[in-house]
Order: structure tokens, then C-alpha cells, then sequence
């Protein structure tokens, strides 16, 4: 299909399309484009006006400052792809990237579009939570900074109000001894997840501290399964799986029943666990 | 006061094209319907299936999750132009000969995305070559001869190198 008729605006600054998405009812932001213009080709989406903040200046560095490595949010995935300091300090992205759609998709969708789009299927915002990140929003009062784990608040929905942008996304820069997994199942490369697992861990001598496993197309947003990180911060892999029975309720959809949903994030768990476990970052 | 219409300038296989354009025009339909460019093909229209892939100041890109109105300023190539360089003519010769493609209408689309990756200059594995060509869907053959192709003409480039 084609979409529906609408205005477009280019922003020149931040300012500009803060100013331009403040000024009209119902807008849209374009970045990549790469999950907003098949909405709107599909009709799903009929916004009144479309911002395109591509070429805003100064939304795609990707740079370590403080013990963060700071992604700008119009970085997108391919850049990152390339990016030595994404590999080095955030490993767990680096991991995650090349399952997110195919190249061509890549070479034009964004970080911040995935974060701030919030897909429940989809890798980056899982991998934000896993992260313990943080999210730069700029909006008409001023700059705030928002935690990973306040950010999802629903499907589709988010910290982010219809006036405000993503400006970057920080994570903590991965330090030595960080370990992180990341697993999913797609029907084919590069399709959405019928079920993903990003993760992160501290090794505490035998066993594991501060784990984070966050679920993706499970649930109507990223979802941490907190009693399957205590079980694993035990060493108990098995009492982890177990423990999914409680943390995850996921609903079906149209690729995939909620048990068999249920049954791919056990198998997910105990692949990443190892991944956790024994070290292999 | 926002508009739906804009004036756009941009560069189409090397030459300089200035049209108004509808807000809502994807790339792909105005390289199609303004400027008769139809090898590029419209499948999914939501980024699925790869038919409508185009490059775009040097990248592939999907022509149908690209507005036109995006792509003021840009280089845009088609099949057209990348095939009149003769850029990918070992690629397209290659795909006549091991029959990989039969009604055609993903070749143009598979022809550039496969260039991309033979554009790093190495030889990919077949596995790489299929993780690249994930994104474009053919329903005639099965892959296994355009794996085939993109493989022979991989080898032969490196082979051209040495």
C-alpha cells in the first residue's frame, strides 16, 4: 500500500525539531525510517506531519566519556557495526546488531529509532536494559536523563512524551571483567524474534553477580526475569529455567503460541547461562 | 506553515534530476513512476522482501522505506546505472550462467546487494553470503544457484587480484 498524505518538514537543529514536533498534533519524528515507513505504507500510522531529523547535527557520535561509551541516536546500526569502540566497550550490542534486520536495513535504521520505537521484539532494547542504560531525552523543558529500567512502560509506550526526542543513549563502558550473552530465535536471519535474550554478568568467584536477563517478544516491553537472575547468581542453571514459569507469561502472537514462547526462552536461558558462565564474552 | 509538496534536487545515476515531489512518494515509486526507472521492483512495500533495493550515496538501501522527498541532495543508483557502468557484468553473467534467476523480478535487487558484499573484496563463506542476502526474498530458485554465482564471481575477483 501507500501512505497516507501527510506534511514533511527537514529540521536543521535540535531546537528546530523540538519547535516543529511542539507546534502541530499528531507528528512523527523520521530517523531511519526503517519500522516508521512501513507503518506508514501499511496505513498502520497516518500522522499529520513527519519531521526528519537525519540531518540534525551532532546526533551521531559515538564516544567514551566518564566510564560510558555515549551513542548518539542517529548512529546507525551499520556504523556501529564498523565502530572498534562499540566492540571493545559494548560487546553486548556488538552481538546483538548483526541479527537486527538485514544489511540494507542496517545501513539506514538507527539506534536511537530502535530504542525509542521500543518494538517488544526487537534486539537494541533489550540489550539497553541488560546494559543498565541510560536515555538523553531532549524536550521542550530542557534535557533529562531517564534509567533503562524506567524507560519501557507499555507496548509501544515509553518515557518519551510526543514533544520530547532521544538524543543518545549512555551505557557503562564494559570493563574487564563484564560478560555478556545474547541469543534468539527468528524464523528466518534478520526477522523479528519469536524469542531473545540479551544478558549481562559480573563473575563472583564460582558463581555470578549482577545479573541482568532481559527477555525480548515475550512481553509488550523488554522484560528482566528477576527470579531466574537470582537462581543464576547462585551458579543453578536449571532452577533458573525453572524459574521462567514465574518471571515470563508471554501471550501468543502470530508467529508464535505462548508455550511454545515459554519453551524457546528455557532453551535461550541455558545457552546464554553458559555463555555467562564460563566466560566467553 | 509544513507542506506536502517540496521541490527536491538530486543526482540519479549520474545525472543532475530536479522534480516536486508528494511527501508521501517512497524512492522506489518515484524512481519508477517520475523518472521511468523500472527496474527497480515494488514486492512488499514494508522492507521485507528486498525487490525495491536501491543505493543511496554509495549504501543499499530499501527504495520502499525511503521517501523520495529524504533523498533531496543525495546520489541515488538503480540497476540502470550500476549495470550501464558495467560494474557488476562478471555478477550479471554469472547469474545467466548457473540460472540463477528465473522470472526475475528479485535479480536487480539480489545483483546489488550481492555487490555489496563482494565489495569488501574478500571471499565470504556461503553462510556469509546467505546472512547477506537474507533480506531478499526469490521464489523461483531456491538461493542455491545465486549463492553459487556470488561465490564464482567472489573467487575470480580475488583471483583477478593476485
Amino acid at each position: 500500500m501507500k501512505p497516507a498524505p501527510f506534511a514533511y518538514e527537514r529540521a536543521r537543529s535540535l531546537d528546530h525539531a523540538i519547535e516543529l514536533i511542539g507546534g502541530a498534533e499528531d507528528t512523527r519524528l523520521l530517523a531511519g525510517g526503517q519500522s516508521l515507513i512501513a507503518t506508514l505504507n501499511m496505513r498502520l500510522s497516518r500522522p499529520q506531519l513527519i519531521v526528519d531529523i537525519n540531518r540534525v547535527p551532532g546526533l551521531d557520535h559515538i564516544r567514551r566519556r566518564d566510564g560510558h561509551i555515549e551513542i548518539g541516536a542517529l548512529v546507525r546500526h551499520a556504523q556501529a557495526e564498523r565502530s572498534a569502540e562499540m566492540t571493545a566497550h559494548a560487546p553486548l550490542i556488538a552481538k546483538a546488531l548483526p541479527f537486527i534486520g538485514h544489511p540494507a536495513i542496517r545501513n539506514r535504521g538507527t539506534i536511537g529509532g530502535s530504542i525509542a520505537f521500543g518494538d517488544p521484539a526487537a534486539e537494541l532494547p533489550a540489550c539497553f536494559v541488560a546494559l543498565d542504560g541510560e536515555a538523553v531525552i531532549a524536550g521542550p523543558a530542557g534535557t533529562r536523563v531517564v534509567k533503562a529500567d524506567q524507560f519501557y512502560k507499555g507496548l509501544f509506550e515509553s518515557a518519551l512524551t510526543p514533544r520530547d526526542i532521544l538524543t543518545a543513549i549512555r551505557l557503562p563502558a564494559t570493563i574487564a571483567d563484564m560478560r555478556t550473552g545474547f541469543a534468539e530465535f527468528a524464523r528466518r536471519h534478520g526477522d523479528y524474534a519469536l524469542a531473545g535474550l540479551a544478558a549481562s554478568a559480573r563473575p563472583n568467584g564460582k558463581t555470578l553477580s549482577e545479573v541482568r536477563l532481559v527477555f525480548f517478544g515475550v512481553a509488550a516491553t523488554p522484560v528482566r526475569a528477576r527470579n531466574a537472575e537470582a537462581a543464576l547468581a547462585n551458579g543453578d542453571i536449571e532452577a533458573a529455567a525453572r524459574a521462567l514459569a514465574t518471571d515470563l507469561d508471554p501471550p501468543d502472537d502470530v508467529q508464535a503460541t505462548g508455550a511454545v514462547k515459554r519453551q524457546l526462552a528455557g532453551v535461550l536461558l541455558r545457552r546464554v547461562a553458559l555463555e555467562l558462565m564460563e566466560g566467553r564474552t | 506553515m509544513s507542506e506536502r509538496f517540496h521541490d527536491i534536487g538530486l543526482t540519479v545515476n549520474g545525472e543532475e534530476v530536479r522534480e516536486r515531489v508528494d511527501a508521501r512518494k517512497t524512492l522506489v515509486d518515484f524512481l519508477r513512476e517520475d523518472l521511468s526507472l523500472t527496474g527497480s521492483h515494488v514486492g512488499c512495500e514494508h522492507g521485507v522482501c528486498g525487490a525495491c533495493t536501491v543505493r543511496v550515496d554509495n549504501v543499499v538501501v530499501r527504495g520502499c522505506l525511503m521517501l523520495a522527498v529524504q533523498c533531496d541532495g543525495t546520489r541515488v543508483e538503480t540497476i540502470e546505472g550500476v549495470s550501464d557502468l558495467g560494474e557488476i557484468a562478471d555478477l550479471q553473467s554469472a547469474f545467466e550462467t548457473r540460472n540463477a534467476l528465473q522470472c526475475g523480478y528479485c535479480t536487480p535487487g539480489m545483483l546489488l546487494t550481492a555487490q555489496e558484499l563482494l565489495a569488501r573484496g574478500d571471499v565470504p563463506s556461503r553462510d556469509a553470503i546467505r546472512a547477506h542476502l537474507s533480506g531478499n526474498y526469490c521464489r523461483c530458485t531456491g538461493y542455491h544457484a545465486i549463492v553459487d554465482a556470488i561465490e564464482a564471481v567472489a573467487q575470480s575477483r580475488a583471483g583477478g587480484r593476485r
